[in-house]
């Protein structure tokens, strides 16, 4: 393994993929437990074998976010990125995610949902942070003109390091003493949290539109400079559709609930005014990238349905606090930012060049079974938490213990369909990082 | 586009910040419930973080799916402080039995009392109001 073979941000890209293979193993180990109780109760248990699940598909994300951005930004200009600050930001990520891993197997939590460790591993992730935030600036001066995507990771970047700062108020009395103000900003953290990173990885999925399309459409057009302001005023605004039930103030959730119904409208219609702009040379030349961002094109149509029907609060009613919201959750990681960030890989990495046609076709197999699988697992969770959700406004109403075991059969089919997730991925994975386990050079084009 | 785009950003960034202030504000405007010990139940919900009890439990259904929501569990009928104190000690299915002292105990069921005094999480004590917003009709 020769790690100056492959640049700055194809190391963050397979930190990622790695993270992402732990994350698949935490995900089914947990799952088993929905349906055998004592599985590893006695060693790891649910409670230790949720944050490791968590944590590892967050690392995914985060890290992944990093390598794009980093790519994109070295495409963009044609030239490297300081190696020295991305080194020190890639050590302090490895040295948190050892020690965050570490304290679950250990026991050792205290940190707040969903994203949750000991306080004292937030201050190395804010330190890489704050790196990349240097870096970012460095590079980002050389480009003149800034395309909607330059836009989107800044975004990203900036109102990461905020909310993720803002997510440990929580250490200070006069917050935590407050039970209202304290779960209100937990969960604004954790709306603004998931809309930083998405910033940049949409921003991705626009920066290789452009790539794929071999145009700049994509990044100067004005509709998508809408699109990301309305995704701004999201990211800042729509969390307060998580809090319709917690008696908090007023406005905060009818402002909530308001900017919510704006969401998604834009990103649609510019995905499909670029779906047209492409040619079948182009699609061939970047067959798998192509592909992946197809597909996250329907997981977006899927999940921006259920986003929305969500976000009304009589619905919301109904589908708070049950598998339908872990259903959302999953469908949008797998299907909107694991779709976004596999094509970015095959983008960058390149695995393809490398591999005979045989390998691409038990690629386009694994494609499918992922597609497939991820649909299985999105209905079995939404028919677990509609059956739920009917509980829980039902009179009388039988005990939660009862409740639970009327769902073990989607837990089970969850469970398989969650087992074909893991294959498929894992395909996916392996194919991506032979190259930089036979020591092939996959150093992007620029270097 | 570079200058529009900038003012655009510089505007809603103001907003925000504008907008979490006001939250942040929000304790010093709370006359505050005196049915329960503020500071034990601060340390109470270091104690709930410390045992990842959010792993699998909800307050006002925000948290974890295995186990229920705990949000009123203090004074909900035949459950209660005593129901809690029991589970945490021998545990049950996916729930390991909790090692813990009196003392993080004590902290805990305080922190529970907090919430339990702060509103209803019961869903079926809500109704909508005019404007599609749904609000607890019965509060505690």
């Amino acid at each position: 393994m020769k790690t100056n073979k492959i640049g700055a941000g194809n190391l963050f890209l397979i930190t990622a993929l790695f993270m992402l293979l732990f994350g698949l193993c935490f995900g089914v180990l947990a799952a088993i437990t929905y349906i055998y109780p004592e599985f590893l109760k006695s060693t790891l248990g649910f409670i230790s074998l949720r944050p490791l699940h968590v944590s590892s598909a967050l690392f995914w994300i985060i890290l992944g976010a990093t390598g794009c951005v980093y790519n994109g930004l070295q495409a963009i200009t044609q030239q490297t990125i300081n190696k020295n600050i991305a080194w020190a930001q890639w050590l302090l990520w490895v040295f948190s995610i050892i020690g965050i891993c570490t304290s679950y197997f250990a026991h050792q939590f205290g940190g707040r949902e969903y994203w949750e460790f000991n306080p004292i591993w937030a201050l190395p992730i804010a330190l890489a942070w704050l790196l990349f935030l240097v870096n970012f600036y460095i590079h980002s001066e050389k480009i003149r003109k800034w395309p909607v995507y330059v836009w989107m990771w800044l975004t990203g970047l900036v109102f990461f390091f905020f909310t993720f700062s803002e997510n440990y108020l929580w250490l200070i009395p006069y917050f935590r003493q407050h039970f209202i103000t304290d779960t209100t900003i937990q969960w604004k953290v954790n709306g603004s949290l998931v809309g930083s990173w998405n910033q940049m990885i949409y921003g991705t999925a626009f920066f290789l539109m452009d790539k794929i399309a071999n145009s700049k459409k994509v990044g100067k057009n004005k509709i998508a400079f809408a699109m990301y302001f309305l995704g701004l005023f999201n990211l800042m605004f729509n969390w307060g559709h998580h809090l319709y039930t917690l008696p908090t103030e007023k406005y905060i959730r009818y402002i909530g609930y308001a900017v919510s119904m704006t969401e998604w409208i834009f990103f649609i219609k510019i995905i499909y005014t670029w779906k047209e702009a492409l040619n079948t040379i182009q699609k061939h030349e970047h067959y798998f990238p192509y592909k992946f961002i197809m597909a996250s094109d329907i997981w977006v149509f899927i999940n921006m349905g259920q986003a929305i029907l969500m976000s009304i609060p009589a619905i919301n009613l109904y589908t708070h606090g049950t598998h339908i919201t872990v259903a959302h959750a999953m469908g949008t990681t797998i299907g909107i930012n694991s779709m976004i960030l596999l094509a970015a890989c095959f983008e960058f990495l390149k695995p393809c060049r490398h591999q005979k046609i045989k390998s691409k076709k038990i690629l386009v197999s694994a494609f499918w079974a992922l597609q497939i699988s991820l649909l299985i697992f999105w209905v079995s969770l939404n028919i677990a938490g509609v059956k739920k959700g009917i509980w829980q406004l039902s009179t009388p109403q039988a005990s939660y213990s009862q409740m639970m075991s009327t769902l073990q059969p989607y837990f089970i089919v969850f469970t398989l369909a969650g087992i074909g997730l893991f294959f498929s991925f894992v395909i996916l994975i392996t194919s991506l990082l032979k190259p930089f386990i036979k020591n092939v050079t996959i150093k992007p084009s620029y270097e | 586009m570079k200058i529009k785009a900038r003012h655009t950003f510089l505007f809603l960034s103001i907003l925000f910040l504008a907008y979490s202030i006001s939250i942040y504000m929000q304790p010093l405007s709370n006359t505050g419930n005196t049915s329960f010990n503020k500071e034990t139940a601060a340390q109470g919900r270091l104690v709930w973080q410390k045992y990842n009890c959010q792993s699998c439990h909800q307050l006002y259904s925000l948290g974890g799916y295995l186990g229920p929501d705990l949000t009123n569990v203090i004074s909900q009928p035949k459950k209660g402080e005593a129901l809690v104190r029991t589970m945490v000690k021998t545990g049950i299915k996916q729930m390991p039995a909790f090692t813990i002292s009196e003392m993080e105990m004590s902290q805990l069921v305080e922190f529970l009392k907090s919430v339990d005094a702060s509103g209803n999480a019961d869903l079926r004590k809500f109704r909508k109001d005019n404007l599609g917003m749904i609000e607890a009709h019965e509060n505690k």
